[in-house]
């Protein structure tokens, strides 16, 4: 569905945005990116939305090249940005009407279409209001609604639960569950949100400073990492090290506080054997704790980073937001 | 729904695309009917107070002239026929004579008895300017908001986003034309015995030339940037300049060389010719199609420029 090649942007001839990066996106599938602010994501959709002509390397959505099919790729794509595009001075019916307008949908057609879109981002009631009363949640449906108008087969969301709360945000992946198992869509979505990115995502790639660092499937991830992570405490004061080491499927060692962090694959069958092993060694185990390694980890492992904290970047928005609201009203 | 019901091959057609842009963007200044009566408030001033003080026709006016009741005039200031030892005129005739000379000076450099209504037609020019710059302008804004982003990302035709600017623009000029000649009319401006209503079309067909030609410009100017200061100040740096070198508040025939010169290629000076034809001035038809000619080739050139300009930097 979609295919990126050596894809670059390269902003003012010298900021490299997005640095060569390849990939990939099949049919019916949620692809999501995810990246620190800053990492590329947005400057990466707006290639593919033909919003951006790349630098370099080339892309195509459904076999139509990005550049030179423009036309084409716009046709069958819908894109919910990272920013409130939704004209203030209109109300949410006619900001979705001109939507409608745009990609050339028959007048009668579109008026069903927007009804139904309005009821299921659950704005009916709001329709005729215009959307400078809307709050930020409205907003972010608004423009899910106005994505989703021309029926596209493939979705760019763009940090789809940006500045979102909890409900709202669940309520928000729910319709991307519907839309990719109802109508069968492509999407292609870029978070932030590690938890998100776990839910949602088929599969996912880890972009970082403008370049892919790892993709695959959010389990094959954490299974990169070399399995789950059991840690096992013995009432006995001896080295177990290499006992355990020695039990299938163990791949990591490592003695922290008194306790033993163990990296297996496979954890719930492995855990056991171990206990096994250890037993008849005339060990005893005192503690035994299991956890899976969530995509926080993975992150971290593949670049060297720890995660921005997700609330702090939620401020730096809200402040971007405020920004952008106050230079609005000048 | 069936995955069968998904595909989607409308096909945008221009003139709905151009329609629904434009709508919004007149949508947008109906809204807001305070920017609508300020962009009427400033060509307002300048008619109101330029166009009332500077009574260019009053310096000729009997009251501006003292002159007592009998003018002696002695012997040695006449030279024929010589002899006479002096004449002593009558003032009141003398003071006539002046006012039909100044009616006379003011007829030959202005075409009307009145500086008021000279100018107040001027002002149209100025609203054109104006008003194609905001519009041309908001191209910056809605990139800020990435509302043009948006609609870039949609299959709408290129042309239409560009042309819905163009439109706006230019309706609102004529608006705005609409009601400054109106408050004009109010405020003493003396039409030609040739006008007709009907004259009004050719003053909306000017107004709609010179507004397509401007504001390709500044569309293209504010292209591909995304903050407004620069252009802003640019265009309010030329704004006066252009005016002054026309037609607009004074006559060209009595500027110097160099800025008559000028005068000849702003495009200002032939909306503004345009508009005093069709209304103060008795209808002078090879003049108009000067004008006609001129404003055409004017904004059929920047229009194109202005597209395709458009069509290959509206994508980054
Ligand atoms: N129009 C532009 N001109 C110059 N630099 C830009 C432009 N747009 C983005 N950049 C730069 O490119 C880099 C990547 O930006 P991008 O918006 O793609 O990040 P992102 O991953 O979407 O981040 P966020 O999570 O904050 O949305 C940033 O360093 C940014 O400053
Ligand atoms: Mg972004």
């Amino acid at each position: 569905m979609i295919k990126a090649e050596n894809l670059t942007k390269v902003f003012n001839r010298n900021l490299v945005a997005v640095d060569h990066i390849t990939f990939s996106v099949r049919e019916g599938e949620v692809f999501g990116f995810l990246g620190p602010n800053g990492a590329g994501k947005t400057t990466t959709i707006n290639m593919l939305i033909t919003v951006l002509k790349p630098t370099e390397g080339a892309a195509s959505v459904l076999g139509f090249d990005v550049v030179k099919q423009a036309n084409e790729v716009r046709k069958v794509i819908g894109v919910v940005p990272q920013e409130y595009t939704a004209d203030e001075d209109l109300t949410g019916y006619e900001n979705i009407m001109l939507c409608a307008d745009l990609y050339g949908i028959p007048r009668d057609v579109a008026k069903q279409r927007a009804l139904e879109l309005l009821e299921l981002v659950e704005l009916s009631d709001f329709k005729d209001k215009r959307v400078e009363t809307y709050s930020g949640g409205m907003r972010r449906r608004l423009e899910l609604a106005c994505g989703l108008i021309n029926r596209p087969k493939v979705l760019f969301l763009d940090e789809p639960t940006l500045g979102l709360d909890v409900q709202t945000r669940a309520a928000t992946w729910e319709y991307i569950r519907r839309l990719k198992n109802e109508y069968g869509m492509t999407l292609f979505m870029t978070t932030h949100y590690l938890e998100e990115a776990d839910v949602l995502c088929d599969r996912i790639a880890i972009i970082d400073h403008g370049k892919i660092v790892v993709t695959g499937s959010p389990s094959e991830l954490k299974d990169s990492l070399g399995g789950d992570i059991i840690t096992i405490t013995v009432k006995e004061n001896a080295d177990v090290t290499s006992v355990i080491q020695s039990v299938e499927n163990v791949k990591e060692v490592r003695k922290e506080n008194g306790a033993y962090r163990v990296k297996a694959a496979n954890g719930e069958v492995t855990a056991p054997i171990i206990i096994e092993a250890l037993r008849k060694k005339g060990y005893t185990v005192t503690r035994l704790s299991l956890t899976e390694p969530t995509l926080n980890e993975v992150y971290l492992e593949y670049t060297g980073r720890a995660f921005r904290n997700t609330e702090e970047s939620r401020m730096e928005f809200m402040a971007q937001r405020f920004q952008l609201w106050r230079a609005r009203r000048r | 729904m069936s995955e069968a019901e998904i595909v989607n091959e409308c096909q945008p057609s221009f003139a709905r695309g151009l329609w629904a842009l434009t709508r919004r963007e007149l949508k947008k200044w109906l809204n807001d009917p305070v920017m609508l009566v300020m962009f009427v408030l400033q060509p307002l001033i300048w008619m109101g107070l330029l166009g009332k003080s500077m009574n260019i026709g009053g310096l000729f006016s009997t009251s501006n002239i003292n002159l007592p009741q009998q003018i002696p005039i002695p012997g040695s200031a006449i030279l024929y026929p010589s002899g006479l030892p002096g004449v002593v005129l009558d003032g009141a005739v003398i003071l006539q004579m002046f006012a039909e000379m100044g009616s006379s000076i003011m007829q030959n450099t202005f075409g009307v008895a009145d500086y008021f209504s000279f100018m107040a037609v001027g002002m149209v020019s100025m609203i054109v300017i104006t008003t194609t710059m905001f519009s041309g302008m908001s191209i910056v804004w809605d990139r800020r908001l990435g509302f043009l982003d948006k609609v870039i990302s949609t299959p709408v035709s290129r042309a239409a986003i560009i042309f819905s600017k163009i439109l706006n623009a230019t309706f609102r000029a004529m608006f705005q034309a609409t009601v400054i000649l109106a408050l004009a009319y109010l405020l003493g401006l003396k039409l030609s015995s040739t006008f007709t209503p009907l004259n009004l079309l050719g003053v909306y067909a000017a107004i709609f030339l010179l507004g397509v030609g401007l504001s390709s410009v500044f569309i293209a100017f504010s292209i591909r940037s995304t903050r407004m200061e620069r252009p802003m100040q640019f265009v309010s740096l030329i704004t006066m300049p252009l005016m002054f070198a026309s037609n607009t508040f004074f006559p060209t025939k009595l500027m110097p060389d160099w800025m008559q010169a000028i005068a000849r290629v702003n495009p200002l000076t032939y909306l503004t010719d345009a508009v005093r034809q069709l209304t103060i001035l008795p209808t002078d038809s090879s003049a108009l199609l000067v004008d006609f000619t001129y404003l055409g080739l004017f904004a059929a050139v920047l229009a194109t420029a202005g597209i395709v300009l458009a069509w290959k930097y509206l994508t980054r």
